[in-house]
């Protein structure tokens, strides 16, 4: 087919020449989502044909850094469902507030929006002070711009409705100062938020914490690594911990289902009641 | 438990509810096919348009859910805010990578998928609207040997989408709102 000229047999050579090479494993991703963005890079890097693009990819250690962070999706928004926002606020907060130390680990936050947003919140319910957020990502090039915590300015509005719609009450452009075409958002809101790069796929767990948070990263992978990754939580994850996915996204029908009970607002929103 | 040997895909964005809610009461429940509905809309309506959708058809009408099977005689609907994706085993697969003609599910990327996924066991049809969405995909289901139906553009609300694809893509045949049910049924082998 013209647009998808490489075929999912070819997909998948590319991936273990990555995985060989390289180390980054997308064996396991969901095909269709990856076949689609391997044709786009293709296509947008204007290849004549597949062979040059494996050459480039085996022979040239920046163009595979290139193919490993566009073959990815790191879209994300500020707040995104409010109303899983308002569930944050009203139903783990003050649960998290009882501990003396908050230990939160945001997994696959892309360039930071959502990981700022929470500390947003953690801020507005005075726990940001004794809380940490780990936000990781398998890219680092997301991470660097998620650590100057600047976003376009152009879509702050969307941003502000989002953050109301969420049950936010104060005047949401005094977090940020504009700045030309960006947003910086205020250094006490990233003081607590540390980026660092972890590849769930590979890496083991790091800490134990209160809360993760990890949206819309599962629908990218097969049924095992959903299990596997899922499992890595779970083992994260402190008694009576809160595990928060997209709102696509479920426990039902995986390895851990019975670890976890659902919260009773439809919001996608897990707490560990087995060890 | 065997997935739908034979897939409609129907893409719509403004004006395109209407030759929904016309073509559904039509459809037998013996169809062999799956229907997906990739319809652009602001999140909110999410819930009410299954319940809509459901009222008018005999057969079940859900959201499609990420690695569910397609199965036959089962009404889908793309979930807002996502690409809705197909694997080549014929299960769902859900994307939230960068809007398509501006819009979040994009009909192009259905198709195209749809189209790799069951070649010439497919139909697209594609509805009233008001942007460009769906064209190539109708070009993507053409070269894989699938069926490119669009709906009359007199008959839609905003011609301009159904217009387009006529002119950028190979179309097999143009259908009123009114045939469409019979149209799909056939495909179906009903």
């Amino acid at each position: 087919m013209s647009r998808n000229p490489i075929s999912e047999q070819e997909v998948s050579l590319l991936l273990n020449d990555v995985l060989e090479r390289y180390g980054y494993d997308f064996t396991e991703y969901a095909p269709a989502s990856i076949n689609r963005r391997v044709n786009h890079l293709y296509h947008a890097d204007r290849f004549p044909s597949f062979a040059e693009y494996r050459y480039r990819i085996i022979s040239d250690p920046a163009y595979a850094l290139r193919f490993v962070e566009e073959i990815t999706v790191n879209v994300t928004e500020m707040f995104r469902d409010p109303s899983f926002y308002q569930a944050l606020r009203t139903e783990v907060l003050p649960v998290l507030a009882t501990y003396p130390f908050i230990r939160i680990w945001h997994a696959g936050c892309s360039t930071g929006e959502e990981v700022y947003s929470f500390a947003i919140l953690l801020k507005e319910a005075k726990l940001l002070h004794k809380a940490v957020i780990y936000a990781t990502d398998i890219n680092a090039g997301v991470l660097e711009k998620g650590r100057k915590g600047m976003f376009r300015l152009s879509q702050m509005q969307q941003y502000s409705r989002n953050y109301m719609e969420s049950g936010g009450r104060e005047d949401f452009s005094a977090y940020y100062t504009a700045n030309y075409e960006y947003a910086k958002f205020r250094e006490d809101l990233g003081e607590k938020i540390i980026f660092s790069p972890h590849n769930l796929v590979t890496d083991g767990s790091f800490n134990e914490f209160q809360l993760i948070i990890c949206r819309n990263v599962l629908i990218y992978f097969n049924k095992t690594l959903q299990d596997r990754v899922l499992t890595l939580f779970s083992d994260s994850l402190e008694q009576l911990g809160f595990l928060a996915l997209g709102s696509k996204e479920t426990l039902n029908f995986t390895s851990v289902t019975r670890k976890f009970k659902q919260l009773e607002n439809r919001e996608k929103i897990w707490r560990k009641v087995q060890l | 438990m065997t997935t739908a040997p034979y897939l409609i895909v129907i893409g719509g964005s403004a004006g395109g509810l209407q030759p929904i809610l016309t073509l559904l009461p039509g459809l037998t429940a013996s169809i062999q096919a799956a229907i997906l509905i990739v319809l652009h809309r602001q999140s909110h309506y999410e819930s009410v348009l299954t319940e809509l959708l459901s009222a008018r058809s005999v057969l079940p009408v859900k959201e499609a859910a990420e690695k569910e099977p397609l199965l036959p005689g089962t009404v889908y609907i793309a979930p807002a805010d996502y690409h809705l994706l197909i694997e080549a085993d014929h299960t769902f697969a859900l994307d939230d990578s960068e809007k398509v003609n501006f819009s979040r599910p994009s009909i192009d990327v259905t198709f195209t998928s749809a189209a790799m996924a069951y070649g010439s066991n497919m139909t697209a049809l594609l509805l009233s609207g008001a942007n460009t969405d769906g064209s190539e995909g109708l070009m993507d289901v053409h070269e894989a040997g699938g069926t490119t139906a669009v709906q009359d553009p007199a008959t839609a609300d905003v011609d301009y989408m159904p217009r387009q694809a006529i002119q950028l893509a190979p179309i097999d045949i143009i259908l009123q709102p009114q045939e469409m049910a019979a149209f799909i049924n056939g495909m179906a082998g009903v």
